[in-house]
């Protein structure tokens, strides 16, 4: 079985991060950021395993970095949500552009 | 002789009173103000004329300078030096006298005439500290000592001039004073710095010595440098005399001296006729020896001013109608007397008859100019005005002021045997054998001189019936009577001291006597004013006015004084206040501070715009974020290869 | 005598007043500490008179030195000559003088009081400093409480005029540090080491291209301080904004820093750029003074006439430091001296007058020689030294200058000294003009007749000031013999520098 060459994972996930990206710069409601957020980090995870299966088959490095991103996403996602709820507990919205409070 | 202490009371009197009246006159001795100022003048005054007998019997072959007392006041470099000190020589001893004498007439006329004034003590301390003021300039040892005294008497002429501050004509004129004399001070400051800078030196005997000896390399130095086409030495003395100008009021720095005449009476008596406005006749023949060694030119420029507002002075003192003003005129015309004689003066011997007769003209004038402006003020203080118009037929209400006045009209007019025609007798003298322009234009002014006078004199004692004590008051305590009378003995017969026995510029007597027969043309001259003035103002009559209606435009010029205060009022006003002034202060709140206000708001600009990238918003800062990781991965892609 | 009493002691002062609330008490505290202060000085004045006459002839008396920072060569060096003792007995008669304006300051008093304790011990640290950080550390201790005096205790437009004083003073002090460095990085001591020493640094002569580039920043940088022509502007209107006392102390002590740093550091330290950029500063201040004296012309509030005066005067100190001769570095001390007591008595009694009339607008006054006459004879003898009247220190110092700065016999120098005299009449008009409006003529507001005169302490700090004006007016000699072994000292190496090179 021929392999899935490395280029187009690598491909794959520079697209998921851009998207990724793109997606926390223009959404405007922060759990849709927050969601853009957990797709940049898969890009990166992907990324992990990809590189270790081509380059390092005999080492699980790779892996271990996927399970320490995964927890810590879930843990950020959790403190996240609170921060919004929070937020919108006082200031009745989950929109970016108004809740400029680092300044205002 | 050999007593520095005892001279140096004659100034340190004064200086004391002042100190003591300025300090505790107000409060503790408001009473007897008056008489502690004068009695320090009267001992000073003893003092004086003890030194000067002393000073003119000890040594009647030679007058020689001789410095009492001195010391360093403030050094600037090895050479060049403020001393302060005492000098005795003939125009100083003579000028020593007149001051205190006059001083000690006015400190007594004073104790009546300013009775009951508010502020008694601060008068007589203002006195003091202008007679002592004076005394230091007339003995000064070093041009910078007389300049500093020179300041100094202005100031205190300021003082008295605003005696009465809450006049604003009063607060007007002492400003006006002050300002114009400063501006020539000015000149006075610059000329000294030149005249240093060439010599070497500040201290008078040396100062002469060094521009006046043949060879001199200072001398050599002094002519050689020139500025514009005039050498330094004539560009200092020039600028020295342009100081003296402006003190002795001489046209056109004249305009202070009429207004002056809003400060007390007596003190136009001393400061404004007697002392202080001839102190620019008294620089001019300190410094004689350059002048006539060195600097004919500047001499010949010290001649026509004379001369011109001898005349000028004359002309305007005829219309005038406020009898103080008057006598301010006649004064300035009396000054350029002086200052002729002195620019017509030769050296040595016969032919600086001039110099002698300038300062025995200086003496003389200062008597009959005193008691006239002390007349002026009996007669004041009993009309309270002082317009001719509110005056006349005082003949018999005031016989002894009546009598004084005549004396010293007939003084100025140059009537023998009174003081005045013996000065300006020998001032035309030596005009006549100097320059034969300059005495026709004196001859003249000595028949307007006449003429004025005597318009003043009917025109206060005559012209009405003579009432007898129709008035509320008297004639004047007798501490206002006795200076009138000591003076106008004085104005009698000063005339007859052998003058060139004493004052001369090289300090050898020598014996003028009198030309009879050249005595008789200004005689004449003077008689015909007094006709004249006599035909138009003995009695009430129209005369004069048809006259000034014939002379309209003449007489309007001149009673206006012919335009120079309005040219100075638009140079001021419009050229130095507006243009100077305002632009200067425009200048600095608009182009320097706005440039710094301008760099302020650009930097506040500046902040403002990075202010503005913290917005606030997580989204911003991500971007932010983005776009420098970004950056930063191909720097270093473009680095790694 | 060790010098840094003279600063522990007023910031002693100051640190003790913290723990009183009373301003009775508080007064009383600021009084004695800087009554002590002048003691000081005198004791100082003595002794080193003593010293002097028993032909001790070092430069700098009263040596002493501490390691600070020993690996940048920073020392805490102090001594003093006759200049620098000229200066300090000055700021003693000030800070005395500005205490006792004071009397009545009801607001905040404590911090007020304070903070002028703490002007002064910067000054007088200033005065003393032989190092040049030391010197700079001093510097910036004496700006911050001027900022605050004004912007808490001032009138008009206070935060303005607080925070462009403050500004440009900080923005001076930058060009002096600037110029500092680079003398620094440029100097070395007897161990070849960078030294902040000044004594050291002018023995070994720096280099020339060092000098060009870095006397500009020391000399502008100071010369902001002390009121260079453009970098004046800050003078109007820190000085009218000022509460009494600190107008006093700005103008009086602070505007001197800047003197005395010109000639002290720039000059002394870099003497062959002094002669280089000679005419820039001439022609300067012989702007500053003519076009001081212009401005102040037309100006009607007391205050700005005072302060516009300042920029004319100071223009003075700069001019004789710019002859680069004894006679004009001994006039430019001297009229720094004369200014200071000349420019805090002028302040203190225009406080005086502002205090009782609620006006400071000249033609608003007027006739209030009748209802307070020692105020306003005050008034009058302060303006007649401020327009150079014999007898007064003003004519000592700006003849001095004149004398020394016409022995230069180039037309560029001429000129200037000619455009500087001028002054001398348009300074006359501009006082005469604010005494007849403000203290002469009729009283035109009928309040003021209920006016009163001085109260003891307004007497007690006039006294003072007047007291060293007319001491030094009348024997000018005194000051003279006490400034001119150190102006010798001075031009001594000014002149062998500029032989070297």
């Amino acid at each position: 079985m021929s392999q899935i060459p490395l280029t187009h994972i690598i491909i794959l996930s520079t697209l998921l991060f851009f998207i990724g990206t793109y997606g926390f710069l223009t959404r405007r409601n922060l759990i849709a950021m927050l969601m853009s957020l957990e797709l940049m980090l898969n890009s990166v995870n992907i990324n992990f395993i990809a590189f270790n299966k081509y380059l390092y088959p005999e080492n699980l490095d790779g892996l271990i970095f996927i399970i320490f991103i995964i927890a810590i996403a879930a843990a950020e996602a959790a403190v996240a949500i609170a921060i919004i709820i929070n937020l919108y507990r006082n200031v009745r919205s989950i929109d970016a552009e108004e809740t400029d409070h680092l300044k205002n | 002789m050999n007593l520095p202490f005892n001279l140096l009371l004659i100034p340190l009197l004064p200086l004391l009173t002042f100190v003591v009246l300025g300090i505790f006159g107000r409060k503790y001795l408001s009473s007897i103000s008056g008489i502690i100022g004068t009695t320090s003048m009267f001992i000073s005054a003893v003092i004086s004329i003890q030194t000067a007998i002393q000073y003119f019997a000890s040594s009647p072959e030679m007058h020689l300078q001789q410095i009492a007392w001195k010391m360093v006041w403030l050094p600037f470099s090895e050479d060049i030096s403020i001393d302060i000190g005492f000098l005795l020589d003939p125009i100083s001893v003579m000028m020593l006298v007149v001051v205190t004498l006059i001083s000690f007439m006015v400190h007594l006329y004073s104790l009546g005439y300013m009775k009951g004034e508010n502020r008694f003590a601060t008068y007589y301390s203002f006195l003091s500290l202008f007679t002592f003021s004076m005394l230091g300039l007339v003995v000064s040892i070093n041009i910078f000592q007389i300049y500093m005294f020179w300041e100094l008497v202005g100031v205190s002429s300021f003082l008295l001039i605003g005696y009465y501050f809450e006049k604003p004509s009063a607060v007007a004129a002492s400003k006006k004073a002050f300002i114009v004399t400063r501006f020539a001070d000015l000149g006075f400051l610059i000329g000294i710095l030149i005249l240093s800078f060439q010599a070497h030196t500040l201290d008078f005997q040396t100062l002469i010595q060094r521009l006046t000896q043949n060879g001199s390399p200072f001398l050599h130095d002094a002519i050689t440098t020139s500025f514009m086409g005039v050498s330094a030495l004539t560009w200092g003395l020039l600028l020295v005399f342009i100081g003296g100008a402006g003190k002795s009021a001489m046209f056109p720095l004249h305009i202070w001296l009429p207004d002056a005449m809003e400060g007390p009476t007596p003190v136009s008596a001393l400061i404004h006729a007697a002392t202080m406005v001839v102190a620019g006749v008294y620089l001019v023949a300190r410094l004689f020896p350059i002048f006539i060694m060195s600097c004919p030119v500047a001499l010949e420029v010290v001649m026509w001013t004379g001369v011109t507002s001898a005349l000028f002075a004359a002309v305007i003192a005829c219309t005038q109608t406020d009898i103080k003003r008057v006598l301010a005129y006649s004064t300035m015309s009396q000054i350029g007397y002086m200052m002729f004689a002195l620019g017509v003066s030769g050296s040595g011997g016969e032919s600086g008859l001039g110099y002698t007769a300038s300062m025995f003209h200086l003496f003389t004038h200062a008597f009959f100019k005193a008691l006239l402006f002390l007349g002026a003020g009996a007669v004041i203080h009993m009309i309270h005005s002082n317009e001719i118009k509110d005056m006349g037929g005082l003949r018999k209400s005031m016989p002894v002021t009546h009598i004084t006045f005549l004396i010293a009209c007939l003084a100025i007019a140059g009537i023998f045997p009174f003081a005045g025609f013996f000065s300006k007798e020998e001032i035309l003298t030596a005009a006549l054998h100097a320059n034969k322009v300059v005495y026709g234009l004196a001859l003249v002014t000595a028949g307007i001189t006449a003429f004025y006078m005597f318009r003043l004199y009917f025109s206060i004692f005559w012209s009405k019936e003579a009432s007898q004590g129709d008035h509320h008051h008297s004639e004047g305590t007798l501490t206002m009577k006795i200076p009138l009378i000591l003076l106008a003995i004085g104005a009698a017969t000063t005339g007859f001291i052998p003058f060139g026995e004493y004052v001369t510029n090289n300090g050898k007597p020598f014996h003028s006597s009198l030309d009879l027969a050249g005595a008789i043309g200004p005689v004449l001259v003077a008689l015909t004013g007094i006709a004249i003035a006599m035909l138009f103002y003995k009695k009430q009559n129209d005369r004069p006015e048809k006259v000034a209606t014939a002379l309209s435009g003449l007489y309007v010029a001149a009673y206006r004084k012919f335009y120079i205060d309005e040219i100075y009022l638009f140079i001021t006003r419009n050229i130095i206040f507006n243009i100077l002034g305002k632009s200067a202060a425009w200048f600095d709140r608009t182009i320097i501070d706005g440039t710094m206000n301008g760099i302020a708001s650009v930097i506040a600009w500046n902040s403002n715009f990075i202010k503005n990238i913290q917005s606030g918003k997580i989204q911003d800062y991500a971007l932010y974020f983005f776009v420098g990781v970004f950056g930063l991965t191909l720097l270093a892609i473009y680095l790694v290869n | 005598m060790n010098l840094s009493l003279l600063v522990l002691v007023p910031t002693l002062t100051a640190f003790i007043l913290l723990f009183f609330k009373e301003l009775k008490k508080i007064r009383m505290i600021a009084c004695i500490g800087s009554a002590i202060q002048l003691l000081l000085t005198f004791i100082l004045l003595f002794q080193f008179s003593g010293l002097r006459a028993s032909g001790d002839t070092s430069a700098m008396l009263f040596y002493s030195s501490y390691a600070w920072f020993p690996e940048l060569g920073i020392a805490y060096t102090t001594g003093i000559d006759g200049i620098s003792i000229a200066m300090i007995l000055m700021v003693a008669f000030v800070v005395l003088a500005g205490v006792l304006v004071s009397w009545k300051m009801e607001k905040l008093s404590r911090e007020f009081f304070f903070l002028l304790m703490l002007l002064s011990a910067g000054a007088y640290g200033f005065f003393i400093s032989l190092d040049l950080f030391t010197l700079f550390f001093f510097l910036e201790i004496a700006v911050i409480p001027k900022f605050l005096l004004i912007g808490i205790w001032g009138s008009g437009k206070k935060e303005y005029s607080a925070m462009k004083l403050a500004l440009m003073l900080m923005g001076g002090s930058a060009f002096v540090f600037l110029g500092l460095i680079g003398l620094y990085l440029n100097s070395s001591d007897a161990n070849g080491m960078h030294t902040f020493d000044m004594m050291a640094i002018a023995h070994h002569a720096v280099p020339l291209n060092i000098q060009f580039i870095f006397f500009p920043f020391a000399f502008i940088g100071f010369g902001i301080f002390g009121a260079l022509f453009p970098f004046h502007t800050w003078v109007p209107d820190g000085h009218s904004s000022a509460p009494t006392a600190a107008s006093m102390f700005l103008a009086g002590i602070s505007m001197k820093l800047g003197g005395y740093g010109c000639l002290r550091v720039a000059t002394y330290l870099m003497p062959e750029a002094a002669h280089h950029y000679a005419p820039i500063i001439i022609l300067l201040s012989a702007i500053a003074i003519l076009y001081g004296a212009f401005a102040t012309m037309m100006q009607t509030d007391l205050k700005y006439i005072n302060a516009y005066s300042s920029v004319s005067h100071c223009g003075f100190v700069l001019l004789g430091i710019g002859m680069l001769n004894q006679t004009g570095i001994t006039g430019a001390v001297m009229q720094m001296i004369s200014h200071g007591l000349m420019t805090a008595l002028f302040f203190a009694v225009i406080g005086m007058i502002y205090e009782r009339t609620h006006t400071r607008i000249a033609s608003q006054l007027g006739g209030l020689l009748k209802v307070m006459p020692f105020i306003s004879t005050i008034f009058v003898i302060t303006g007649l030294c401020s327009l150079g009247l014999p007898g007064f220190s003003g004519f000592v110092a700006e003849m001095t200058v004149f004398m020394g700065s016409w022995q230069h016999a180039e037309s560029y120098y001429r000129l200037a000294t000619i455009a500087s005299c001028a002054s001398i009449v348009v300074t006359a008009v501009y006082i005469l003009n604010a005494t007849g409006k403000a203290l002469m003529g009729p009283i035109t507001n009928e309040n003021y007749h209920q006016l009163s005169d001085a109260t003891w302490n307004e007497k007690l700090a006039a006294g003072l000031l007047l007291s060293g004006i007319v001491v030094i007016g009348f024997a000018p000699f005194l000051l003279n013999d006490l400034l001119s072994p150190g102006v010798n000292n001075l031009m001594t190496n000014i002149g062998r520098n500029l032989l070297l090179h």
